[in-house]
């Protein structure tokens, strides 16, 4: 029944391989086994594992490398795939169907990677199968997301690669294990794991795909790509001090841009950055607690952000689109789905009792341990923006604010299923968060639910609510518009395209310029009569200057 | 008795059967029959060329003397670790194609010339497999010409107009290519009075750098490298390969370059002297020209309107990592070029396989009429996708193989541009393979294709099994020699520690 030493990406491919053959009626049901199947072998086998070694070119892939931070994020990716199968069960695009799986597993096989090269391998895999969770979505919008959004992957992938390479070079090992920022090399992969991670400035293709791919697509995007990044760093780069500010950037930034944003699910998107800042952070500190509470909110981020992408997934699914200034008063028709989105909300806003608050308390509090005050007032500030776009404004534009008119039927029943899930998931964490603290990987003791902590961050919530009432009841609240917002974006949509054509028009006339003026003395030679075509011509007086050159060059080293 | 006639004269038997099969082919002109005994030709050459890499594996050369001759009289032939993977790559080829030739053949060439067809393949395959195994320079040409006047035949029997025409230019310049080898060989003849590799290059090394070897040097350079297609000399390459016939479209593609480049290694390591090269800048050249090939053929790729046209040019991108290899004049550099040479034999062999499948189904491979196609033949498109992820270079397939060792090669030497040319030139790759399959998968048909109507109930409605079944081996192999190098690399890096060996002899 259980295979040991299995490495966990395997059931996931070859689950796709038969996922494809199988007829499409059974083919959801199979697919929604292959995480519970996967998860449970990891569960009991994970302590007797050896190791799984593959040779390559002279190279040894560990591609089953046990320990306490890959088996956590091995049952965080298990539940995340489980979820948004079970979210997805009602697809019967096989695109899709078998992408997402692919996806998932290339996830898995990156976590339990134990040297550079295969993580490498996993890394590209990730680019190019979640890439047709945006393209199945099949609108022209969509695909030129997708492209851009491939480009940007298989970019960090090459820097990876790069890094790699030198990495090698220059110690001799390709061990996926601490690297810390010295060398060319490691900030090549400081770059190439950054740009998974959305770091500011490199975030764009999140925020440019994520809201593009299908309802169901997103939910599987959210939980893996920058998942993985925030765990390679945490491989790798614990305790840079440079993450710190990165983090703190990552938290802040996005939050303005939530704020205008109209498209519900790019608010996702920004908020998703937001919180990996949280993270980010966590990795910079490196002290223990704050790797815990980095991962621990890894993990608590991809369940609510799931949930949450899952609810306007649901709305996505049943009434087209997801534009705040369009929708509003879908309570009356999706009950149970709006409060699956404030379960969500509430986790994200970091509730006492709800997963949020146990995870993102101990960035913070690793943060003022080391006597960061004004970051720790970002971040506090962040907390707020958060509850502010996320906690607030996605549930009251989508589900209350003016009444649209729209009646849409409630989810449908997998939808309900998954999202009651992750809506579990988030209470129970959020309850007993000793149930996740004995997953992390490092030893710390530490008690979320004293006084301080869950009075300031109640305080904090309520200003916080309030502030978004006052400023909504004084009109001065930034409504919701229907446009597009580009942010760093606008450098590469608008300013370099421009560029490039003003480039390419005085590139093309000096081009010309100096081809006629070649052509003209050219002409002026003496000539063969011209030859039966322009290519045999054009060819021939090449190879006669190439043998002349080589000639030349060879005479010129004669003593 | 005729066990040691078979196993004495391996070597020898892997040339004369193709030869004696291509009159006997003309002679019977009956399509299946034809096609069977290609088949079989092809895969028993396979069989011996594997045998002989057996064979040599284990460290032994063989030399084979035709006709009894003894060299430097007689014409050699001396089988090292290089050739043999060469025949391989061939013959292997070979095979492949033969195995998808016969619906395709069917449809593209009209019945009556079937025989000649398959004959000329033949000879094409007898020359290239000479070319790898012979240890005389002037016998080299010799197989040179066969196989390029076998493939001008080839090509011109493609069923568009501009098929004749890219023959036309393909002899010209092949025969230009030939000229200069020629006239090369001769000038080294006499100056060292043999024709004998091995020979040639012992009395080379006592003879100084004169004027003459020079001339003698860069005309063979010049002349292989247009075989070769190497850039700037790339110019027959695209028309060639566009408008032949889907069969010879793979099989060349697949080897013909590939042995040329071979010639140039051979050229350059084993019959001249490394200084002939220094002196004349040549490895710095072949680098900045492997350098611009890569950069130029992906940038014309990416803007090309049909898939053959984009491919051939991709070839020329391709060719370039070979040629950047060789320049870069290390173990690591030339083990990284024949690795190439036998992985990008199997991705763009199976590329152009899946072109075929396409034109055998639309007859006509411009990306306007292929629109959506590939959600019609879903087996095709996806073995063409993994071949299409080898040429990106996509880790678990043969093509990141290849260019890992590519770039360990470049950053041993230091090169960094060159770094940055191989990384840019395989997001550029992604850039015109990303085209391929949005024009096959995501975009809608346009209008109504015309499918093969010519009588009645003729329609084409199903990939023939055999197209399909040559073109998924090629994909998987893609892939399994991407996981498992141990065939691929270890035959190459004994070839390259023999090539290198034999120099310092």
């Amino acid at each position: 029944m259980w295979i040991v030493d299995l490495p966990p990406f395997l059931p996931f491919f070859i689950g796709a391989i038969i996922a494809l053959l199988l007829p499409p009626k059974l083919r959801p049901v199979f697919m929604l086994l292959i995480p519970v199947w996967g998860g449970l072998n990891l569960f009991f086998t994970h302590s007797l594992s050896q190791g799984v070694n593959w040779q390559l070119m002279g190279f040894t892939l560990e591609l089953m490398n046990v320990d306490k931070l890959s088996v956590m994020f091995g049952y965080l990716f298990h539940i995340a795939a489980f979820l948004a199968l079970l979210f997805a069960l009602h697809v019967k695009d096989p695109l899709q169907q078998i992408a997402s799986l692919l996806y998932a597993g290339s996830a898995l096989g990156a976590v339990f990677s134990g040297d550079l090269l295969s993580l490498f391998l996993f890394w590209e895999l990730l680019a190019l199968t979640s890439v047709w969770l945006v393209l199945a979505r099949r609108t022209d919008r969509a695909t030129r997301a997708a492209m851009r959004y491939l480009l940007l992957q298989v970019l960090s992938g090459v820097l990876l690669l790069a890094g790699a390479l030198l990495h090698y070079r220059d110690t001799g090992s390709l061990s996926f294990d601490h690297i810390g920022l010295s060398s060319v090399a490691s900030w090549l992969l400081f770059i190439a794991f950054g740009i998974k991670a959305a770091f500011p400035g490199l975030h764009t293709w999140l925020t440019d795909a994520y809201p593009e791919a299908t309802a169901t697509g997103t939910v599987f995007l959210s939980a893996f790509t920058t998942k993985v990044a925030i765990f390679a760093l945490a491989r790798c780069f614990a305790g840079t001090e440079l993450l710190i500010y990165i983090g703190a950037a990552m938290t802040c930034f996005p939050i303005f841009y939530a704020v205008i944003e109209n498209d519900l699910r790019k608010v996702l998107a920004y908020s998703l950055i937001n919180q990996l800042g949280f993270m980010v952070c966590g990795i910079g500190i490196g002290t223990a607690l704050a790797l815990n509470g980095a991962v621990a909110h890894a993990f608590n981020d991809v369940i609510f952000k799931g949930l949450l992408f899952m609810t306007m997934g649901a709305v996505l699914h049943r009434v087209g689109h997801v534009l705040g200034s369009d929708l509003g008063g879908l309570h009356k028709t999706m009950p149970r789905t709006t409060m699956f989105c404030i379960v969500g909300a509430a986790s994200i806003s970091a509730f006492p009792l709800f997963s949020g608050f146990v995870s993102k308390s101990m960035v913070m509090a690793a943060l003022i341990e080391q006597g960061h005050d004004i970051l720790w007032l970002m971040l506090l500030f962040a907390s707020a923006g958060v509850f502010h776009h996320a906690g607030i404004k996605i549930p009251f534009f989508a589900f209350f604010a003016h009444d649209s008119g729209l009646r849409p039927k409630e989810a449908p029943l997998n939808m309900q299923l998954a999202m009651f899930g992750a809506a579990v998931l988030c209470i129970a964490i959020g309850s007993n968060p000793q149930w996740l603290y004995q997953l992390l990987p490092w030893e710390n003791s530490y008690v979320p639910y004293d006084l301080t902590h869950t009075l300031t961050q109640l305080q904090l919530l309520f200003f916080s609510a309030l502030a978004f009432v006052w400023l909504n009841k004084q009109g001065m609240y930034p409504p919701e518009l229907r446009s597009v917002n580009l942010d760093m974006e606008w450098f590469y949509r608008r300013l370099l395209p421009a560029t490039a054509t003003r480039v390419r028009g005085v590139v093309s006339t000096l081009w010309c310029g100096l081809r006629d003026w070649v052509m003209d003395h050219w002409h002026a030679m003496p000539q063969m009569s011209p030859s039966s075509s322009y290519s045999a011509a054009q060819l021939t007086r090449r190879m006669a200057a190439v043998l002349a050159i080589l000639l030349l060059l060879s005479y010129l080293s004669l003593p | 008795m005729t066990s040691t006639l078979f196993t004495d004269h391996l070597a020898a038997w892997l040339v004369i059967l193709p030869l004696l099969c291509a009159p006997v082919m003309v002679l019977l002109n009956r399509s299946k029959l034809v096609w069977l005994l290609n088949l079989v030709v092809s895969a028993s050459c396979l069989i011996i060329a594997l045998h002989i890499l057996w064979d040599v594996s284990t460290g032994t050369v063989i030399h084979y003397a035709m006709g009894g001759w003894t060299p430097p009289w007689g014409i050699e032939y001396r089988i090292d670790g290089l050739n043999a993977l060469v025949a391989v790559i061939v013959s292997a080829m070979a095979t492949a194609c033969a195995v998808y030739a016969r619906k395709s053949v069917e449809q593209e060439i009209s019945v009556h010339v079937h025989g000649l067809f398959y004959a000329a393949f033949q000879l094409c395959f007898l020359g290239l497999l000479g070319i790898a195994l012979t240890g005389d320079i002037f016998n080299l040409f010799v197989f040179l010409e066969i196989s390029s006047l076998a493939s001008y035949a080839l090509i011109a029997m493609g069923r568009n107009r501009k098929a004749l025409n890219s023959a036309f230019h393909y002899l010209i310049l092949g025969t230009l290519g030939a000229t200069f080898f020629l006239i090369g060989v001769g000038l080294a003849f006499a100056a060292t009075g043999t024709l004998n590799m091995a020979d040639m290059a012992l009395s080379l090394q006592d003879a100084a750098n004169t004027p003459l070897l020079l001339t003698a040097f860069a005309l063979i350079v010049v002349g292989v490298a247009l075989k070769a297609a190497i850039y700037p000399l790339h110019l027959w390459l695209p028309g060639a390969y566009a408008y032949a016939p889907s069969v010879v479209s793979v099989f060349l593609a697949a080897t013909a370059t590939k042995v040329a480049i071979y010639v140039l290694i051979r050229c350059l390591f084993s019959v001249f002297e490394p200084d002939y090269m220094l002196d004349t800048f040549l490895p710095d050249i072949l680098v900045v020209l492997g350098g611009v090939a890569i950069l130029y053929g992906s940038l014309r790729a990416i803007y090309q309107e049909g898939m053959k046209k984009m491919l051939a040019y991709s070839s020329v991108a391709q060719i370039g990592y070979m040629v950047m290899g060789i320049g870069f004049l290390s173990a690591a550099g030339l083990t990284a070029s024949l690795l190439h040479m036998f992985n990008h034999a199997l991705m763009k062999g199976a590329m152009f396989m899946a072109v075929g499948l396409f034109v055998y189904r639309v007859n006509t491979a411009t990306f306007d009429n292929l629109k959506g196609m590939g959600r019609e033949m879903p087996y095709t498109f996806f073995a063409m996708v993994l071949a299409a992820l080898s040429l990106v270079g996509v880790p678990g397939t043969v093509g990141f193989v290849s260019k890992w060792q590519l770039l360990q090669a470049a950053l041993e030497n230091r090169h960094w541009g060159m770094v940055m040319i191989i990384l840019l030139g395989s997001l550029m790759a992604a850039i015109y393979v990303w085209k391929l399959i949005e024009v096959l998968y995501f975009q809608q048909p346009e209008k109504l294709r015309v499918q093969g109507v010519s009588s009645g109930s003729e329609r084409i409605g199903r990939s023939p099994a055999g197209m399909v079944i040559a073109l998924w081996v090629m994909a998987l192999g893609c892939v399994y020699f991407g996981l498992d190098t141990d065939l691929s690399l270890h035959s190459a890096q004994y070839a390259v520690t023999e090539l290198l060996q034999g120099r310092g002899n």
